[in-house]
């Protein structure tokens, strides 16, 4: 039940962005999934907490304000779970890319923050395989705000870490959660490997980056579908 | 009182005067009976107590409830689902409860859980450090019963096997009769050892009612300060 990682490896490959709200991960992770679709290659994309078995759950402790950190942790563990066991670990199996739009590093960061021990978190994981390449949107914190609460000013009640009891304001409290993740982001960057993306280029520059990363990481053609339609 | 291991963030075991006993022992051990009679016992002497369970907290129960109807999640999936529902009731009626002084009677606790879990093939280390979060018990009082005698107390009841409890989801046997008994083998394995790590309290479950619930009060008394 247990997949030690390193252990086995799967004809599929596993890529997964990470960074702060706004740093732009999700548009070049989509815009690279248009690309590898368009060469009729075997993608899947998955978002960090979006199991439909979970997500009533989820959205029920979040506006009854349920969750206390550990709470918090273990159902983003059990939604991850969920879409690992059904769908990532098999879709590698099949030889897809699979794309994640946040992976486990957004655990770490995020729990470790609201208190949780990291040696604890990494076990809780420990089932979960390390992605191929991550790539990590490093975008200087206040440009990364900047987007965020420029553009849309509801923030919900956990996006902006209102359970820390860091400050009354929502948009403060964000501020200061976001900047505790950065530095723990940055504090995971070297042990985990990740790629780094500068964040504040032209979103066209980061995508010839990211295409060229991945063309010069992984032998495409391999992942063509193979059954004719 | 402390914790297994890393704990609950922001809590401090020492705040937490209450007691915590736990009762173990599979469906149709006597187990829900001896807790009732327990509890008749400790209110008697002028304890005040809250009863816990597994699959009653708030976030998660409904969900659990509906996903054990049909065979819709993944291993660890469930683990982990079933994980949140106990760290849901730890913090929001154990921890409470303890912190005000009450006897907290929790009807199965991680020891279940766990076992369940490793008989389906998880990893012992991963399951300890996830319920690492776990307060360490004043008393655990496990009721053992041999399978024989569980199927006849289950079927004397429901006239049925549960298909959780005979472990169907296993594989072992496509015989109810046989996978209960196949799977209560490898959970009082398991059980047996754990039983060296977590002291667990053993009781022959196999003998009278009255006799249980004198062998578990007299094991509850041990405790210091009852």
């Amino acid at each position: 039940m247990i997949i030690n990682p390193g252990q086995e490896s799967y004809p599929g490959r596993l890529i997964a962005v990470e960074g702060l709200d706004g740093s732009g991960k999700s548009t070049q992770l989509y815009l690279l999934k248009r690309w590898l679709e368009m060469k009729g290659l075997k993608v899947f994309f998955t978002e960090w907490n979006s199991s439909l078995l979970i997500k009533k759950a989820t959205s029920k402790g979040k506006k009854r304000q349920l969750l206390t950190p550990t709470t918090f942790s273990l159902i983003h563990c059990t939604d991850f779970a969920d879409r690992y066991e059904r769908q990532i670990l098999p879709l590698l199996k099949a030889g897809y890319i699979v794309l994640c739009d946040r992976y486990i590093y957004t655990a770490f960061a995020r729990d470790a923050v609201r208190g949780c021990s990291p040696p604890w978190l990494y076990n809780l994981y420990s089932f979960a395989c390390h992605p191929d390449m991550t790539l990590f949107f490093n975008t200087p914190l206040p440009v990364a705000l900047n987007r965020i609460l420029g553009g849309r000013p509801q923030l919900k009640y956990h996006e902006a870490g209102m359970d820390l009891g860091l400050s009354h304001d929502p948009y403060e409290s964000f501020r200061i959660f976001q900047g505790r993740i950065f530095e723990e982001y940055l504090g995971m960057k070297e042990r985990f490997n990740f790629i780094e993306i500068d964040g504040t280029a032209h979103i066209e520059k980061q995508q010839q980056m990211v295409r060229e990363l991945i063309t010069a990481t992984i032998d495409l053609p391999r992942y063509r579908f193979k059954t004719l339609i | 009182m402390q914790f297994y291991s890393d704990g609950i963030p922001g809590i401090d075991p020492h705040e937490l005067t209450g007691r915590l006993i736990v009762m173990e022992g599979a469906d149709g051990s006597g187990r829900s009976t001896q807790m009732d009679i327990l509890r008749d016992y400790l209110e008697n002497k002028g304890h005040a107590t809250v009863n816990v369970g597994l699959r009653r907290s708030t976030l998660v129960s409904a969900e659990l409830q509906e996903a054990k109807q049909g065979n819709v999640l993944g291993e660890i999936t469930r683990s982990l689902f079933y994980a949140t529902d106990f760290a849901d009731q730890l913090e929001n009626r154990i921890i409470p409860a303890m912190k005000a002084g009450f006897i907290v009677l929790a009807d199965r606790y991680i020891y279940t859980l766990m076992a369940r879990d490793i008989a389906r093939g998880a990893d012992r280390d991963w399951v300890r450090s996830l319920y690492g979060i776990a307060l360490v018990p004043d008393l655990v009082i496990y009721v053992k019963v041999s399978p024989a005698q569980l199927i006849e107390r289950n079927l004397r009841k429901n006239a049925t096997l549960d298909y959780w409890e005979s472990g169907m989801d296993l594989g072992l046997s496509r015989d109810s009769f046989d996978s209960f008994i196949r799977y209560q083998r490898l959970i009082q394995k398991e059980f047996a050892l754990m039983q060296a790590e977590y002291g667990f309290a053993t009781v022959n479950g196999n003998l009278s009612i009255r006799s249980v619930a004198r062998e578990i009060s007299s094991r509850v008394m041990e405790i210091s300060g009852l």
